[in-house]
């Protein structure tokens, strides 16, 4: 978790819940350097464009547009801004949409504390963090045999289908395992568990499976 | 003098119900016996007569009046109190402000359409429809103001009715019924014009129907933009009142699940253990009814794979307080394979609640083409799986034995200090030859 960050990562908070802010503000506050505070989309955007921190914390759910439009806002102009999104639900729809919008993670707001600071130093070192239940929900999306309705003529099998090591490293990680725990289960390194995770996120990006596109249709995202 | 008892009410009523006051108690339509709005059974029980004989004078008396009499119920509805009621419908209209607007529109509609039609074809229909306007505009503040179970009357009356024209969002499919509604104006239309052009067959008629036009014209730019501003506004209320009962219906489940349970919360506040219980348990709840529709205490119906998964998630942490991550990937139907399986993993399940130590147990469950997968972990104390006493039958009987009956197997990997992960593996293709169920609509990251 040390590589080239090794200085705590500066962490914009964005998230309408105010007592919500300021209690992971005091969970995280030895670890990672908390620089600022929004709770909309618009105040949001105008300081992540002035601090320009390494992480944004974001809250799916923001008034104004949600964490996604916050994401589309900043992403073009300052991509070395990471975003790991934040909730308290765990509909697909909500899922996909940040994702696809481009959040390098996703984890629920139950999450202990070390393993929020250890997911923020992951995203700004450029991994991927994914939640039990993301991952369950990706094993999901990409079932083993593609249905009809995903064998589109723009069928990629590089972007829809998971490998085999992609799959197992996704089950591991719905059972609760940390990526140090998955390296040493499957005998290779956690750089090399953190690739796999990027190449998952990659395709939940990218993708063109049905499911995915119909659930970010759902939220209006294309 | 029964309006003695009610003299605020009786002053409001036009005095010619006075006048007619005789025996009996104070005019009131009988709710209880109505086929429109009771009146003639109020009448009949005001003078004594029998009701179906009060009908068919009616009946006779709407033929004599061409129509008036029909104006006249209506009226009579909406000024007379029903029975064992407050006020009358009319007294509560004369507050609805909307509702006269709408009424006053309704009215200048038909007033325009019995214009057009008269200038056309005066017949004796004509003189039969100009009382309806009344009719109509009072029947709109009825509807408007009268109680639920007299709307409830008024809507079954006109159920047909709405139907074909497509008023209310009704049983029949709006397809349908846009269907239905444009073939009976196409045959309006084309009756409408052979009509015209069998009675003058010649083109004089389009000099009548020129400056018909020119006053259709003219009243749609006068009136229109009112017609339309009702129409809207009438929308937005409906609007407004749906809001609301969703808003209502929120608010019930909210206090029958979060509120009880955030009291509770407040009365347990010095057991931590079971305050996280609580609150694990409301969280759940909440959950599946937002991303899952399920009410709350609702049962599975349908019994599945991942439903029974949920149920020993929920089993366990309400019986032993330990919180569990339940994920499952793909479904299918259970069977007999598959409930042995279920008991299996709910028998690990508790071992690991019970002895562990653990503070989170994780559950996977995943359905392949070919084989059911469920692994239950804890990062726990674990144990030495050589000095487990041969009288603690739980893990080699209720897990090992289960499976390996129904030709799975049941992996134990665990070590003291490491926790302890138990895998269930059952192959599929023997019972299921149709393979899994195809995923739900919203199979992912179930809590």
């Amino acid at each position: 978790m040390t590589g080239p960050h090794q200085r705590a990562p500066r962490v914009v908070l964005v998230d309408d819940h105010g007592l919500f802010r300021s209690g992971v503000r005091a969970e995280l506050g030895r670890q990672v350097d908390v620089v600022g505070e929004a709770d909309d989309v618009q105040s949001a955007i105008a300081l992540i464009t002035e601090l320009l921190p390494d992480v944004v914390l974001l809250d799916v759910h923001l008034p104004g547009g949600g964490g996604q439009a916050v994401i589309q806002a900043v992403k073009t102009a300052h991509p070395q801004v990471r975003f790991l999104a934040l909730s308290a639900s765990d509909a697909p729809e909500d899922v996909i949409a940040v994702i696809r919008a481009g959040a390098r993670g996703y984890v629920t707001k139950t999450i202990s504390t070390i393993e929020l600071a250890d997911a923020v130093r992951r995203v700004a070192a450029g991994d991927a963090v994914f939640s039990h239940r993301l991952a369950g929900f990706v094993l999901d999306a990409f079932a083993a045999t593609p249905s009809a309705d995903d064998l589109k003529p723009s069928f990629d099998p590089e972007l829809e289908l998971l490998t085999n090591r992609e799959r197992e490293v996704l089950r591991l990680i719905a059972q609760g395992y940390t990526y140090k725990e998955i390296a040493r289960e499957l005998y290779i390194s956690v750089k090399t568990v953190e690739s796999h995770v990027s190449s998952v996120l990659r395709k939940l990006q990218l993708s063109t499976r049905h499911q995915l596109t119909r659930w970010a249709a759902e939220r209006r995202l294309t | 003098m029964g309006y003695v008892e009610h003299p605020t009410r009786w002053h409001r009523a036009p005095s010619r119900f006075r006048q007619r006051e005789g025996n009996g108690g104070p005019l009131r339509r009988d709710p209880a016996d109505r086929l429109g709005g009771g009146v003639a059974s109020g009448v009949a029980a005001w003078k004594g007569f029998n009701v179906t004989t009060v009908r068919i004078a009616f009946v006779l008396l709407t033929v004599v009046t061409s129509g008036i009499a029909v104006a006249v119920y209506v009226l009579a509805w909406l000024v007379i109190p029903a029975a064992g009621a407050g006020p009358s419908i009319g007294a509560k209209a004369r507050s609805d402000a909307q509702g006269i607007r709408l009424a006053a529109a309704l009215a200048s509609l038909l007033i325009l359409a019995l214009l057009v039609v008269g200038a056309l074809n005066g017949g004796w229909l004509i003189s039969w429809a100009w009382p309806q306007v009344l009719s109509v505009a009072g029947l709109v503040l009825i509807w408007r103001n009268a109680p639920a179970d007299e709307q409830a009357t008024m809507r079954h009356l006109v159920a047909p009715l709405e139907a074909a024209t497509g008023v209310t969002v009704g049983a029949t499919s709006p397809h349908r019924r846009s269907v239905l509604r444009l073939t009976i104006a196409g045959l309006l239309l084309l009756g409408g014009v052979a009509w015209l052009f069998s009675a003058h067959g010649s083109i004089a008629l389009l000099r009548p129907l020129g400056g018909v036009a020119l006053m259709i014209a003219a009243v749609v730019l006068a009136l229109g933009p009112w017609w339309l501003r009702i129409a809207r506004e009438l929308v937005l209320e409906r609007q407004a009142r749906v809001r609301a009962e969703e808003r209502a219906d929120i608010a019930a489940r909210i206090h029958d699940s979060v509120l009880q349970t955030l009291a509770l919360i407040q009365r347990r506040a010095d057991d931590p253990a079971k305050v996280i219980q609580l609150a694990r348990l409301q969280e759940r709840e909440l959950r599946s009814w937002l991303f899952e529709g399920r009410a709350p205490n609702e049962i599975d119906a349908d019994l599945t794979f991942a439903a029974g998964v949920r149920q020993i998630q929920q089993d366990v942490e309400t019986r032993y307080g330990v919180p569990v991550e339940a994920v499952t990937v793909g479904d299918t139907e259970l069977d007999d394979n598959l409930s042995a399986l279920l008991a299996a993993a709910r028998e690990a399940t508790v071992n690991a609640a019970k002895w562990s130590g653990a503070d989170v147990i994780s559950l996977f469950a995943e359905v392949e083409l070919a084989a059911v997968s469920l692994v239950v972990r804890d990062r726990g104390q674990g144990f030495d799986p050589e000095a487990v006493p041969a009288d603690r039958k739980g893990l080699s009987e209720s897990v090992q034995g289960r499976m390996s009956r129904r030709g799975g197997t049941a992996t134990v990997s665990t070590a003291v200090g490491e926790g302890t992960k138990v895998t269930l593996k059952l192959p599929l293709t023997a019972t299921h030859p149709q393979g899994p169920r195809p995923p739900r609509p919203s199979p992912a990251g179930r809590p």
